[in-house]
């Protein structure tokens, strides 16, 4: 990643809850085509952070620039431009997948074929079913689906992989990195370092509210080797995952 | 990309989703059709043959004669045979049938028969009916060879429309199909679209917050209008149900619906915005729904309703959509000639949306 255009730009960030400040001071920038990842601890602001980009929640001040629009006078420009993926988003009762794809086309204004919008993430067969009958991966790949039917210069995704078996989170990775490759940007939360590491091109570890670390993953390991960390186990060629995975087959299944 | 957002037809993919959303709903379904045609189907066969008096035959009557002839072919007459004593004794006690006959061969010449009529305090009324029935009868036998000679009655009857139960029953039928459509319907479906946070992702789209209600209210009124056509289609060709003009009066029925629809949908708004839970909703929404289902001349006309609960009646939505609905069904009334019922109905809708903008939540 060369240092590019900067497609979202945050700077001196606050939002102030009742009773809490939920994020104080936050400023970076997620750069065209990166995968970018929020980490820290629940409760550290990620969501809201996100909510506030997606022009979905008030900030309480501080500047935020998507892709050139301001989320204070152009929230429905911003919106046309943006796929969003919420962490725990219901879909309009008694649909099925592809009733409800027409839905979101109307939504967002565009035409588009149910049948290969839901191709994208291999849920062609799933076509006549309903959101709720879909296993956790497939929610989580139909959630994705909907990100993309405005063809978004960026898209968020909120811990998407929470609660999947390995063999969904590595489908899901795959899905997310194509979706990259096609010149889409990526900003995301998760708790899993693994995946970040991954994933991410560049991480922002946010804590309370601020963020106390943001560079490439590997930038970042370097740094606290190079203040003496060494792990308390020598770490072997494989872990416990590789097992798991090498054991059970690659190909994820719905269950 | 830089092609104008289109509102309309984002407020018709919501409309149409909602639309197909409400059809594989039972609940829907059960409140706006079940429901309403059980009422009409009962009330439909109930109210075919006007009043009946049950009139026993004693045991050991005579039966071939002209006065049990005469009884058979009176249609208010319900004659009931075979019965032993003890059983026309114990029914003529508690008031199940009006009365007991018993026509005897007389034993002299004239008259050729004698008939013993008792009848019970248990049921007074039908017994009077049964009585003014009776001398009715006996004087036309008695008479039917001789010159009147005082005055002979000529009867005639003028031929007006027959106002039929079901002229009654089904517009309320149709109006509380409405109401709970309207209520149960719109409180539901916006409580629990907040609640999974369906509404918190469409706001992640460009669509707008008036296209969503209006697209929500696009689908529960294409909903309860098919709703209505179907019941109306039920009560004219099963039973009868009077349409003066004909399609004229069904379309006038129809624009009623519309206005009473998204007068109820507002109390639904309403509820939503104050429901805590999904379980506090049908309390809530029973509260406004059930006194206007017994109180609005549902199934009784309130002029029957003692004088205190009179106005009480008088001062809720669901009476004025009723009365509106039987003037244009049953007398042929146009929307112009109930525009007062209307202007109620509207002054309901613009208080109860007033209280919605104030209490309806979004998140």
């Amino acid at each position: 990643m060369d240092r590019n255009n900067a497609i979202i730009s945050v700077r001196n960030l606050v939002k102030n809850y009742a009773d809490f400040t939920a994020v104080k001071g936050l400023s970076f920038d997620v750069y065209e085509n990166e995968i970018f990842g929020l980490l820290g601890p629940n409760g550290a602001g990620k969501t809201t952070t996100l909510e506030i980009i997606e022009t979905l929640r008030e900030k309480t001040s501080g500047e935020i620039i998507v892709d050139g629009f301001s989320v204070d006078h152009d929230a429905n420009e911003i919106k046309r431009i943006i796929g969003v993926q919420l962490q725990a988003a219901g879909y309009y009762p008694n649909l099925n997948l592809v009733e409800l794809m027409e839905l979101f086309a109307g939504l967002y204004g565009v035409n588009i074929k149910p049948m290969e919008m839901l191709e994208k993430v291999n849920l062609q067969d799933k076509a006549k079913a309903k959101y709720k009958a879909l296993s956790g991966g497939q929610k989580q790949r139909f959630s994705i689906a909907t990100t993309l039917l405005n063809s978004p210069k960026i898209i968020f995704l909120d811990e998407p992989t929470t609660g999947l078996d390995p063999q969904a989170r590595r489908n899901l990775w795959d899905l997310i990195t194509e979706i990259r490759k096609n010149g889409t940007t990526v900003v995301i939360t998760t708790h899993y370092m693994d995946e970040a590491e991954q994933l991410c091109d560049r991480v922002a570890f946010v804590e309370r509210g601020e963020i106390i670390a943001l560079d490439t993953p590997d930038n970042l390991i370097d740094q606290l080797l190079s203040r003496g960390f060494e792990r308390t186990k020598e770490v072997k060629k494989a872990n416990l995952e590789d097992v798991f995975i090498n054991l059970t087959g690659k190909e994820w299944r719905e269950g | 990309m830089n092609k104008p957002y289109n509102h309309t037809k984002a407020t018709l993919a919501l409309a149409k989703a909602s639309f197909r959303s409400i059809m594989r709903s039972p609940s829907a379904v059960v409140f706006t059709l079940a429901f309403p045609l059980i009422f009409i189907l009962v009330f439909g066969f109930l109210g075919g043959g006007g009043i009946k008096v049950d009139l026993a035959i004693a045991p050991g009557s005579d039966l071939q004669n002209p006065v049990i002839k005469a009884l058979e072919e009176t249609a208010v007459i319900n004659l009931v045979k075979n019965k032993s004593k003890t059983e026309i004794a114990q029914q003529l006690e508690k008031g199940n049938i009006a009365g007991v006959i018993d026509v005897r061969k007389n034993t002299v010449p004239q008259p050729a028969y004698l008939a013993n009529v008792q009848y019970t305090s248990a049921s007074m009324d039908k017994g009077n009916i049964l009585k003014s029935v009776l001398n009715n009868l006996m004087f036309m036998l008695n008479t039917r060879d001789l010159k009147p000679s005082v005055a002979e009655i000529r009867e005639s009857t003028v031929h007006g429309r027959t106002y039929r139960t079901i002229d009654f029953i089904l517009p309320g039928q149709l109006g509380f199909s409405l109401l709970s459509t309207g209520v149960f319907g719109t409180a539901f479906v916006f409580f629990s679209l907040r609640q999974t946070l369906v509404i918190k992702r469409f706001f992640a789209t460009p669509v707008k917050r008036a296209s969503i209600i209006l697209g929500e209210g696009l689908a529960r009124i294409g909903f309860a209008l098919l709703g209505a056509v179907f019941i109306i289609m039920i009560g004219h060709f099963f039973f009868h149900f009077t349409l003066i003009h004909g399609i004229v009066t069904v379309l006038n029925m129809l624009v009623l619906s519309i206005i009473g629809l998204i007068v109820f949908m507002g109390f639904g708004f309403v509820v939503s915005g104050i429901a805590k839970s999904e379980s506090t909703i049908p309390p809530i929404a029973n509260i406004i729904t059930l006194p206007q289902f017994l109180l609005s001349g549902t199934f009784f006309s309130i002029d029957h309703f003692p004088v205190w609960l009179q106005p009480i009646s008088r001062a809720l939505p669901l009476t004025y959509l009723n009365d509106a609905m039987r003037q244009v069904a049953f007398e042929g009334a146009g929307l112009w000639d109930v525009k007062l019922q209307i202007l109620i109905m509207l002054i309901w809708g613009i208080a109860i949306y007033a209280l919605a903008v104030k209490v309806f939540k979004w998140e």
